[in-house]
């Protein structure tokens, strides 16, 4: 069993590196940290927004989604919605709305737990949260499809609007409205982590697997 | 050991690694910049070079003069651009206020205040409507439906227009109203409950501690009777003490006080500032104490009124009336807190001083030291000292009138006069040290320099008179802008003429009057008249001039549920999803919400005989998302600006079927936004 749990844990250190090689080690710890906590910051954040500009809203409308929750001229655009039989925004994505905060929480943790495995099984605790970006995106744009696809057919403005797919990220007219979908600080956090765990991951196993490969 | 002998090459790794997270940041940060500087697509507003080629054959087609060019590009204001000062204009005996934009001299809004005004639902059914036009009843049982407003103030601070609050009063019932200018509505109407009319009001003291409120024609106190026999014993005048309290926005009406002054006619008052704070200058007419009677072959009271030269300027030391009030040194008339006359006399409140007759208008300059009083049967316009006057007052050495209040030596107190034209009435202020004084029967404005302190300010002699501009036709009073303040901006002054004769195509024997826009920019004899407006309702008095980025208002109510009468939200307000219809025996009571483009509920099945408590939110945070609530054969008309809540009632008489729907055109589908209430015999 101790076996088992040193060859999942990997070497330790040895105690004789001196101080100035010591960094190696420090490298790839620092960069899978960093990554943790931007992902953790990131949930503080909006991870998209949508622009809405028409003529009757000079200052625009503006939707901002966080893991969590939908803020922005929501009531608004709900309102706008109705009449071509869109569904409220608070309707979407209701679960994963719910355990994202934990869920990213969690997987931040485990990238941060990859530290302390010196072996190729910390790229499997550290890629989950590599994923986290690519993840929002797909459950964004599912919802998109789903809302944007399956309007009330008795709404007001059914016949002069065809279902449609909102774009995840760039430009769209729907009716007078011109959106610009844009990832917003969350996801550029998100990403910029995924990045650090990739480049992370790399420098930790050139670091560990000499390591590794002397036992 | 060989395994850091790769050492350089981990230094260089750790080093790409952060310039590729620096290069990332960097790529993001300007990624978002971009996208701010996307959003808002800004108008080009290229500096202008010069007239566009075909400017010059407009310009001859339509015969402007190069002073009409300049006068237009001085006024118009491109679409999407705001005008740099707000005008706020007594709509007259429309009984409402008008708000302009200057130099645009465009109408932007009337505010509805004595009289019903179905736009705003002000005075259509709404409770919080009805209970603030009640409140001006005059009698207690008949509903006014007018007024004349005359004189608008604006909230200081200081001394300077704050842009909080505005008051107005109403000359043939001798009432005030507050306008609250963060929804442009008003909130409050006080009758005078010792006085049947009013037209010394409204002046606020420089921090708008107290609105003062004079009198009119003189009557017996509290709207009792007494012969006109008995008017120089009987009649008398007042001046009413308003006290405001800022934070709740009202006027507490416990807390203020009136004083009892001899049966001239007030006029116009201001309150002192800087030097002279804490005095009120009231001036006055009919001192002769005339009771007219023309079909009886007495002097009618045109003639009987203007027999001596002289009238009286009251100066009063309104800080230490405020004291005697305070004392309870008052008497009660209609159970409000009067100081008589001879409480006046005894504590030395009240003092005159003799003014060309029939003046209208006492205005004090800016930083304090002088009053200003027309006569309009004077050609001169006279300019009293603050110090003169407290040093006569401390000399002591003073006739009495029959009512044994001091009148203080004209020649004493008088700091200059300065011979303007016919018909002298009202006077402005600049920041150049000029004073602009309107002639009524001349049709112009004078430009005149004043002294003192204000001497170093111009070029020309003090005490004399710079240039006059004619304005068409019959000024009455002048706004200058924040020209009554403690710092006046000099920069338009608007004459409020009384005539318009032959400046706008006819529309028939009622004509509108006539606002004209000049700018006193420059100093010297040059003025220039800009624009024309007409003013199609009322006879608006005086207005006042506030600079545009003084004013805050809401663009919504803050909160949803929002009951503008109580400034807060209302706990009775319908909210989303809690729309309901209860009976409670013959009561039946509902809770509506409104939001583009529907009401709900849209069916309202009641019995005749019902006696119906109806509530409607409108739920709408966007700006401009009003709804109105027309119900026809009840005479119920509503505004909710978004967020607002409002509570009607009404018996249903009627049987039958009555439509409601929205009255403010609210989207694609406003048509539909409709509900019937059906009224089952």
């Amino acid at each position: 069993m101790a076996n088992k749990l040193q060859g999942f844990f990997g070497p330790r250190i040895p105690a004789e590196v001196p101080e100035a090689e010591r960094w190696r080690y420090r490298l790839p710890t620092i960069l899978l940290a960093t990554a943790a906590i931007l992902l953790i910051i990131s949930i503080f954040t909006p991870y998209w927004r949508m622009t809405l500009n028409a003529p009757q809203y000079p200052k625009g409308l503006m939707v901002q989604i966080y893991v969590n929750r939908v803020e922005g001229d929501v009531a608004e655009i709900d309102g706008l919605n109705h009449y071509i039989g869109m569904r409220p925004l608070e309707e979407a994505g209701q679960v994963e709305r719910r355990f994202a905060i934990m869920a990213i929480s969690s997987i931040a943790l485990l990238t941060a737990a990859a530290i302390f495995i010196h072996t190729k099984w910390a790229a499997l605790l550290a890629l989950p949260a590599a994923s986290v970006p690519f993840v929002f995106l797909g459950d964004l744009y599912y919802w998109l499809r789903n809302f944007g696809l399956n309007l009330d057919p008795n709404a007001a403005l059914s016949s002069s609007i065809e279902p449609f797919v909102p774009p995840v990220l760039g430009t769209g007219i729907i009716a007078q409205f011109s959106t610009l979908a844009l990832p917003d600080w969350g996801l550029y956090l998100a990403f910029t982590a995924t990045v650090l765990i990739i480049v992370g991951l790399y420098f930790h196993r050139r670091a560990y697997k000499p390591l590794v490969d002397q036992q | 050991m060989n395994l850091f002998k790769k050492q350089n090459n981990f230094y260089r790794a750790g080093w790409i690694t952060f310039l590729l997270v620096f290069a990332l940041t960097a790529f993001f940060i300007s990624c978002s910049d971009q996208q701010q500087e996307a959003a808002p697509a800004e108008s080009d507003g290229g500096v202008s070079t010069g007239l566009p080629a075909d400017a010059s054959a407009i310009a001859a087609a339509r015969n402007l003069t190069p002073d009409d060019i300049v006068a237009a590009l001085k006024t118009y204001v491109p679409t999407g651009q705001h005008d740099d000062y707000i005008m706020f204009s007594s709509g007259g005996h429309a009984g409402q206020v008008f708000v302009i934009g200057l130099p645009s001299m465009r109408l932007l809004k009337t505010i509805g205040v004595f009289t019903p005004e179905p736009w705003q639902g002000w005075g259509y059914g709404s409770e919080e409507t009805m209970a603030i036009l009640n409140n001006g009843q005059a009698d207690g049982e008949q509903t006014v439906m007018w007024g004349d407003t005359h004189h608008p103030a604006l909230s200081e601070t200081a001394g300077d227009y704050d842009g909080q609050y505005l008051f107005i009063n109403d000359k043939a019932h001798a009432r005030v109203a507050v306008i609250d200018l963060r929804d442009f509505e008003t909130k409050q109407i006080i009758k005078n409950p010792i006085a049947i009319n009013d037209h010394g009001g409204t002046f606020v003291t420089p921090d708008t501690d107290w609105v003062i409120e004079g009198g009119q024609y003189a009557a017996p106190l509290g709207w009792e009777y007494a012969s006109l026999d008995e008017y120089a014993e009987d009649y008398r005048g007042m001046v009413t003490f308003w006290k405001f309290d800022r934070d709740s926005g009202r006027i507490d009406y416990d807390a203020s006080f009136a004083m009892e002054l001899p049966p001239y006619w007030q006029d116009l008052c201001d309150a002192g500032k800087r030097v002279s704070e804490g005095w009120v200058f009231c001036n006055s007419f009919n001192t002769e104490m005339a009771t007219g009677g023309i079909e009886s072959g007495e002097p009618p009271f045109e003639a009987g009124a203007s027999q001596r030269d002289m009238d009286y300027l009251h100066v009063i030391n309104m800080d230490k009336a405020i004291g005697v009030a305070a004392a309870g040194q008052t008497i009660e008339v209609n159970g409000f807190p009067v100081i008589s006359l001879d409480t006046s006399v005894a504590e030395g409140l009240l003092y005159f001083i003799p003014e060309p007759k029939s003046p209208h208008g006492v205005d004090i300059t800016p930083g304090g030291e002088y009053m200003v009083i027309s006569g309009k049967l004077d050609p001169h316009t006279t300019v009293f000292s603050f110090e003169k006057i407290q040093a006569a007052i401390a000399d002591g050495n003073f006739e009495t009138d029959q009512y044994g209040v001091p009148i203080l030596d004209f020649d004493a107190v008088l700091e200059a006069q300065i011979e303007l034209g016919l018909g002298p009435l009202h006077t402005q202020f600049d920041d150049k040290g000029y004073a602009y004084t309107s002639l009524f029967l001349e049709s112009t404005v004078a430009r005149w320099a004043l002294g003192g302190p204000y001497g170093e300010m111009h070029e020309e002699e003090d005490w004399s008179l710079v240039g006059k501009q004619s304005v068409h036709y019959n000024v009455g009073h002048i706004a200058a802008a924040e020209g009554d303040t403690v710092s006046p901006d000099g920069t338009y002054l608007v004459s409020l003429n009384k005539w318009a004769v032959d400046r706008f195509a006819n529309v028939g024997p009622l004509l509108p009057q006539n606002f004209q826009l000049i700018d006193i920019g420059s100093p010297g004899e040059q003025m220039q008249l800009l624009y024309d407006m007409p003013i199609g309702v009322g006879e608006p008095h005086y207005a006042q001039i506030i600079k545009g980025d003084k004013l805050s208002p809401w663009e919504v109510y803050p909160e949803i549920g929002w009951d503008p009468g109580i400034q807060a939200v209302n706990p009775e307000a319908p909210m989303s999803g809690e729309e309901k219809v209860v009976r409670n025996g013959n009561e039946v009571e509902i809770w509506m919400t409104a939001v583009r483009s529907h009401f709900t509920p849209e069916h309202v099945e009641i019995n005749q005989g019902d006696h119906v408590i109806w509530h409607i939110t409108n739920v709408e945070r966007a700006y401009d998302a009003t709804h109105g609530f027309s119900l026809p054969g009840y005479n119920i008309q509503l505004s909710l600006e978004p967020g607002e809540t409002a509570t009607f009632e009404f018996d249903a008489t009627e049987d039958g079927v009555f439509s409601y729907y929205c009255s403010e055109f609210c989207s694609a589908l406003h048509l539909e936004m409709v509900g019937y209430l059906l009224v089952k015999p």
